[in-house]
């Protein structure tokens, strides 16, 4: 069976998709293998770098909203010898400067996402001008207090799950996905939509072990940013407790030449402001 | 023109779901073998989003000119589910409140009000143990090379009543938290010049190399966590080179800890050998000549595949008084060198740190002025997991050994407790989320099985929307004697409880 990581929505606003391979979509022999791989590579790794204003309104069961603010940029790890080959997909480095709620205004978080091995992770509070290491065995948590997880936004491990095929429609490839280590996750397995043409994720259910389905992401709006199709809008939605996360993207740009430098405990204490416009 | 675009567009809304949907409903193919008994409808195909074409569709769709793609393609797409344009709109409405533009600065900050009370009486102290209002306003503005940023707090505090400002010990209304600026003069430099904080070091709470100056008071009486940490009036030059990285920081003048003097917090008196206040406030004689009484902190780093290597180096003096001048009775800053380094990164799942300090009293070499504290080595090691979704632990060994003891005893006056030659302290921290992160339970616990004392810090904070939060915590010292490092604070135990409205 194939296998891929593909929680992208989250990051799908920083992505790049070449005209090249929309084309190539067209083609039905795809397999699963490379369905899944295009699907990661569009969710995480397009371009080599990107930004993205990304506003969240999280909205509880009982209706209750708040919301958060932040900036992310992305930056790929190129491979030796390979800058710029649009088949990576490996490691990467993620830097989120948050402006709101007050509360966390100018705090830092960057992740180093290791495709093989925990990430690491920090946390930069401006108020002790303390850089602080963040354990990060657990993924399955809430980002920020959010409907996504961690797991989301940083990405699935390609290897942790099974995948088929299990419907082709006009617009869609259907996934289903079953993990490996069902005991280490909340869900039984979960269904992906995949756009034929762009390989974007548009809806994402996920079921539990009574078959029930319990959560729900879906693309709202996608944007063609410098010419690359691009999720400005998507939501996440708690069906068993109630409450959703809707995101929404602004000013996306990409390959914008960001130095890997930005990721490093100098720009935690000091915000590379140019950046972060 | 513009009305023909919305002529196409509203020709376009009524025709388009009807062309979805009867495309999607013949060309849906029938589900594999193995899925047959599954309904097709378990799989009802999501709807596109906004800007992904359905195939076959776009030939009829009309062609919007350039420039105009972006601005109606929330009104041409008919597959937006219903509410979708209020909750955008809420959406957008949020945009506007980043942090408040000014014509140059941006504007951001809060207003706290708490109180504490003493779980048990104190004859050397106020009943109340924290009682204050404080408004802090930042003000920051940048440009590519260079920032400004001021943070100052307006404060009332009826329990320490002490109008006369004075900045640098953080007396009276005014608290400047920062006042600085920061400048790259070249790529691989950047220069903090003015008032602020800085910490740096592995430790949780506990720091060996960090020898910047720390509001013990704050700490102990139930403030925010982020005034442990005092302000430094210092020059920070950092280099950055591929192979190491390097923080050199000069205070021009101590900038000593605003340490516990017995104003607001009792100690253990050991001239007077009992617990003192009020009744004895330490009176210290602070090194205070600029340029001479100065302090330089250096720190080489690396980060080497996501382990965090660091060597420091620090001339100064104890940063809370550490002597007595015996001809005064007063409290002194003897001089202090520290070279120490440190590790940490991912380990087993979670995060280790490790750290050591080696403390060269250099007015005691011999360590056997007894008016002066010996040398020390100290120790630390921690890590650091997620035991369980949204519950952290963090657990630590810390160690202090008086170098040359036996000179320490021999010297020792008789009256005068004597402290052991190794002072070893376990910290536990547990952290907590609930309700989405909103609510966080958290203890943080020193143990000294050495001095058979402890102190603990268990906290709850509630976050009521995005502006309001609450907390109640409280500060828990026991201890077998009086004058161990947290045994001496035990009258001190207090219960607290603020609320913050942050803009």
């Amino acid at each position: 069976m194939t296998k891929i990581a593909w929680l992208g929505f989250f990051f799908a606003a920083l992505t790049l998709i070449t005209g090249a391979s929309v084309q190539v979509a067209a083609a039905k022999d795809l397999t699963v293998q490379e369905i899944v791989d295009k699907t990661e590579r569009v969710s995480y790794y397009q371009g080599k770098d990107g930004r993205a204003k990304v506003s969240m309104l999280i909205t509880d069961s009982q209706g209750r909203k708040r919301q958060r603010q932040f900036t992310i940029l992305r930056w790929d790890q190129p491979p030796p010898g390979q800058e710029g080959d649009d088949q990576y997909r490996g490691d990467q480095k993620y830097y989120v400067y948050f402006h709101r709620p007050a509360d966390v205004n100018k705090m830092v978080f960057m992740v180093w996402k290791h495709v093989d091995g925990d990430d690491d992770r920090w946390l930069y509070l401006p108020a002790l001008d303390l850089v602080k290491r963040i354990a990060s065995k657990e993924k399955r948590t809430s980002f920020v207090g959010s409907n996504f997880l961690y797991e989301d936004v940083s990405g699935r491990n390609i290897n942790a799950d099974t995948h088929e095929l299990v419907d082709t429609t006009q617009n869609y490839y259907v996934l289903k996905n079953t993990p490996k280590e069902p005991e280490g996750v909340e869900f039984a397995y979960f269904t992906m939509w995949v756009h034929r043409s762009t390989f974007l994720p548009v809806k994402i259910e996920y079921y539990n072990d009574r078959g029930e389905k319990y959560r729900e992401y879906e693309a709202l709006k996608v944007e063609t940013i410098q010419g690359l199709p691009t999720v400005t809008q998507s939501r996440m939605k708690d069906l068993r407790v109630g409450g959703e996360t809707l995101l929404q993207y602004r000013n996306v740009q990409y390959d914008i030449g960001l130095p890997e430098e930005v990721f490093t405990e100098r720009f935690l204490r000091r915000a590379p402001t140019q950046y972060l416009r | 023109m513009v009305r023909t675009v919305l002529l196409w567009c509203f020709v376009f809304l009524l025709v388009c779901p009807c062309l979805g949907s009867a495309a999607f409903a013949q060309d849906e193919p029938p589900l594999p073998a193995g899925l047959g008994s599954e309904p097709s409808s378990e799989h009802d195909e999501p709807a596109l989003p906004a800007g992904l074409a359905p195939e076959g569709k776009t030939a009829e769709e009309p062609v919007l000119p350039p420039g105009l793609t972006i601005e109606t393609g929330a009104e041409q797409e008919p597959t937006l589910p219903e509410g979708l344009s209020k909750e955008v709109t809420e959406q957008e409405a949020l945009e506007a409140k980043e942090p408040i533009p000014g014509p140059l600065f941006e504007f951001s900050g809060f207003w706290d009000a708490r109180a504490g009370l003493r779980t048990q009486e104190d004859p050397h102290e106020k009943g109340a143990s924290l009682g204050e209002t404080r408004l802090q306003l930042q003000a920051e503005t940048h440009s590519q090379k260079t920032s400004v940023s001021l943070t100052v707090d307006l404060l009332y505090d009826p329990v320490l009543d002490r109008p006369c400002v004075r900045l640098e010990e953080g007396d009276g209304f005014v608290d400047l938290r920062e006042a600085n600026f920061v400048l790259t003069p070249a790529g691989f430099v950047d220069v903090k010049a003015g008032r602020q904080i800085l910490t740096w070091g592995t430790g949780d709470l506990i720091f060996i190399n960090d020898l910047f100056p720390k509001d013990w008071n704050a700490f102990f009486i139930g403030r925010d966590e982020e005034y442990l940490k005092a302000p430094s009036d210092a020059l920070k030059v950092s280099l950055f080179a591929g192979a190491a990285n390097l923080n050199f920081v000069y205070s021009p003048r101590l900038d000593a800890d605003r340490f516990i003097d017995g104003r607001r917090i009792s100690y253990y008196q050991p001239g007077l050998g009992r617990l003192a206040g009020r009744d004895a406030v330490i009176e210290a004689e602070k090194p205070d000549d600029w340029f001479e009484d100065d302090e330089v902190a250096v720190r080489l780093y690396r980060n080497v595949r996501g382990y965090e290597l660091a060597a420091y180096g620090y001339h100064g003096f104890w940063k809370s008084p550490a002597g007595t001048n015996p001809s005064s009775g007063e409290a002194t800053f003897p001089d202090l060198w520290v070279y120490g380094a440190s590790i940490r990164g991912s380990m087993l799942g979670g995060i280790g740190h490790a750290e050591f300090g080696y403390y060269n009293s250099e007015d005691d070499r011999s360590g056997d002025d007894p008016f002066i504290r010996n040398s020390e080595f100290r120790i630390l090691a921690g890590y650091e997991q997620e035991v369980a979704k949204e519950l952290t632990m963090g657990v630590q060994y810390y160690l202090e050994h008086i170098i040359d003891y036996d000179d320490y005893c021999r010297a020792l006056p008789a009256n005068i407790p004597k402290a052991d030659e190794d002072r070893h302290v376990l910290t536990a921290r547990l952290t907590k989320l609930l309700m989405n992160q909103n609510l966080t339970l958290s203890l943080f616990a020193f143990y000294s099985p050495s001095d058979h004392d402890a102190y603990l810090r268990p906290k709850i904070q509630y976050r009521i929307d995005d502006h309001w939060s609450a907390e109640a915590g409280g500060n828990i010292f026991v201890g077998e004697d009086e004058y161990t490092f947290f045994g001496q604070f035990e009258k001190n135990s207090n219960i607290y409880s603020g609320v913050r409205y942050s803009f």
